[in-house]
């Protein structure tokens, strides 16, 4: 089992997260539904710490001291599930099945439905309290694993975020959880200031965690940040990305509609010849 | 049935007992609380094993997902609070968190001060719903005890499957009906008295009451059977078909609505195999303070009011 993982190159890992962003607007596409705004903001932050953070067995997945991801966004599943398979999980193939009937790709995350799907996501606010759980546990059982909790900004709305919030520094929490916010600040209706404004580092403070900002499209910066979550510290620690909706596809940066809209056929080519391109 | 000699206590009074009996026979138990330890009785099982128990603050919603994460990692997690906010207040991270991942996870919700029986809180805390939303979800087994001795027995028997549960406790002393000779077992009614005229199917605090009534029937010469059917969902199918041919008349009677409640899966039943009349016996509307036992009268949760259906 890997207990260290070999680093792996900020090149590298930019090939994987142009594969993982053609792999959402494919799957998007093809499923003529689903959430593209929000997997593509996602993806530096799920790259940097599926490579070169998480102590993962994709051929074991349910090894009892791996590290867990939890997506607490659960809305974000071309983003994960694609994420899974680039990592081995699955074949990437059953990307094609993405929301069809019968699949285990459901729109959402269904638990153990396929490798990997730490936890059954989809209604907001849920993934830190999940993870406490696992975090209590594995104290319990002595066993020396970490949870990785993301969550995006308009998801800090729901009040249960703050329940779990105040909860892991109060179980001494600190170096078995790290939470990962998504901050694209666009959420379901539109642009989060003007549907809930909220200053996230000051409320993570005022909560009692270190918080670490970066900028969540720059690969070096994300790494850094992830491994600067990992050093003991007294307080539990949170990673503030501050990134863009839509990332990658011109057309979907910063606009509220692909929250959850798919893309035309020509949109999707669009799409990929930008992406190819590389981030900007 | 010989006559139980226990002193009358709370079905409450029996969480930590069973907590405390299923860690020492090797289950891996964690239990958590939200700020109503003192009254679920969960803080008893915190004193004597520490390392399992935690109290999570007043945020029930945090308190399904530590325990589904729990459970995750093959625990056997206990969740205490009022039946009013568990499942009231917390009712998606429920479904979402524990109910909807494959099979169910091993969360079991033990949820005190069920029904009207809470007493002089009055209605905010007078859960009588609980039951509705708790059958609603698929891989839930639902139990209403009717006496310490039951309400014992059955958080052991939940704490042995691996299957979510919901189990409802309550407040005040009641009168044993079992001692420790009796066996439960999920999904299993149990007949209390034999009867052919009619059958009295009750769960939790009404158990009681409809064996009263059943006493008072027969000094009419009517003979009702009754059956403490306290798991209510999955209910015992071949007792409540059995009750049907053999008395030809059914009343339910339940410390809750009407709707939803045991009087909902009785009739199901019925309906589907042997339809037979019915008269539900619950609360249909919010409640107000008062004592626990003046609440069961203000209610008609009471022998007279299981006397409405006599076969004629
Ligand atoms: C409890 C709950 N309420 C509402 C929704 C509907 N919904 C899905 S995604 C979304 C917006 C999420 O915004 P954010 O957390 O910022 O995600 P991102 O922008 O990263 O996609 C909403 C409101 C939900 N999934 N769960």
């Amino acid at each position: 089992m890997p207990t260290t993982l070999a680093p792996v190159s900020v090149a590298e890992l930019k090939d994987v997260a142009k594969r993982l962003r053609a792999h959402i607007v494919e799957m998007v596409y093809q499923a003529q539904s689903g959430h593209p705004g929000g997997s593509l903001s996602a993806v530096e932050l799920g790259v940097s710490l599926f490579w070169n953070h998480l102590r993962c067995d994709p051929a074991d997945p349910g090894w009892p001291d791996r590290d867990r991801f939890i997506l607490s966004k659960g809305h974000a599943t071309p983003f994960y599930y694609s994420l899974l398979a680039e990592r081995g999980y699955f074949s990437t193939e059953l990307l094609a099945k993405f929301r069809t009937l019968g699949s285990p790709l459901q729109g959402h995350p269904s638990m153990s439905a396929a490798p990997g799907i730490e936890m059954s996501s989809g209604s907001l606010g849920q993934g830190l309290s999940f993870a406490i759980g696992h975090a209590l546990s594995g104290r319990l059982d002595r066993r020396d694993f970490r949870c990785w909790v993301m969550m995006g900004d308009g998801e800090l709305n729901e009040g249960q975020v703050w329940e779990a919030a105040m909860a892991v520094p109060h179980f001494d929490l600190g170096d078995r959880i790290i939470a990962m916010v998504d901050r694209n600040g666009i959420q379901n209706d539109g642009f989060g200031d003007n549907i809930m404004k909220i200053h996230p580092p000051e409320m993570w403070r005022g909560f009692g965690w270190h918080v670490i900002e970066c900028d969540g499209h720059d690969m070096a910066a994300v790494d850094q940040a992830l491994s600067e979550a990992e050093r003991p510290h007294e307080k539990p620690r949170v990673v503030v990305a501050y990134t863009v909706k839509g990332k990658g596809v011109s057309y979907m940066e910063n606009n509220p509609s692909f929250h959850g809209k798919a893309p035309t056929k020509d949109q999707l080519a669009q799409a990929l010849e930008e992406i190819a391109g590389g981030l900007k | 049935m010989t006559a139980p000699t226990a002193p009358a206590a709370a079905t409450r009074e029996a969480y930590p007992v069973a907590l405390s009996e299923l860690v020492e026979q090797g289950i891996d138990v964690v239990a958590l609380d939200a700020d109503l330890s003192a009254s679920t009785m969960g803080y008893q099982f915190g004193e004597k094993y520490p390392e399992r128990w935690h109290s999570v603050g007043i945020a029930e919603a945090n308190m399904v997902g530590i325990g589904a994460g729990y459970a995750a990692t093959g625990k056997t997690a206990f969740i205490a609070s009022f039946a009013s906010f568990l499942p009231g207040r917390c009712f998606d991270q429920i479904r979402t968190s524990v109910a909807q991942p494959k099979g169910g996870l091993n969360v079991n919700c033990v949820a005190s001060h069920g029904g009207v029986t809470v007493g002089e809180d009055g209605a905010s805390a007078q859960a009588i719903e609980d039951l509705a939303l708790m059958t609603s979800l698929i891989p839930f087994d639902v139990i209403v005890p009717a006496d310490f001795e039951s309400a014992r027995q059955a958080i052991i028997a939940v704490g042995k499957t691996t299957r979510p549960s919901y189990v409802r406790t309550g407040r005040p002393k009641v009168a044993a009906i079992y001692d420790r000779s009796f066996r439960f077992e999920i999904g299993r009614a149990n007949v209390l008295r034999p009867g052919s005229d009619v059958t009295l199917i009750a769960c939790g605090i009404l158990v009681g009451i409809a064996l009263d009534a059943a006493a008072q029937l027969a000094a009419d010469g009517i003979s009702a059977r009754v059956i403490d059917m306290a798991t209510i969902k999955p209910i015992d199918r071949d007792a409540v078909l059995a009750a049907a041919r053999e008395t030809g008349a059914i009343v339910t009677a339940e410390e809750h609505q009407t709707h939803g409640g045991l009087g909902t899966q009785v009739a199901r039943v019925l309906a589907e195999t042997l339809p037979t009349p019915v008269a539900f016996v619950g609360v249909d509307r919010y409640g107000t303070s008062g004592k626990w036992d003046e609440l069961l009268g203000y209610f008609e949760l009471t022998p007279a009011a299981c006397q409405l259906l006599r076969k004629t």
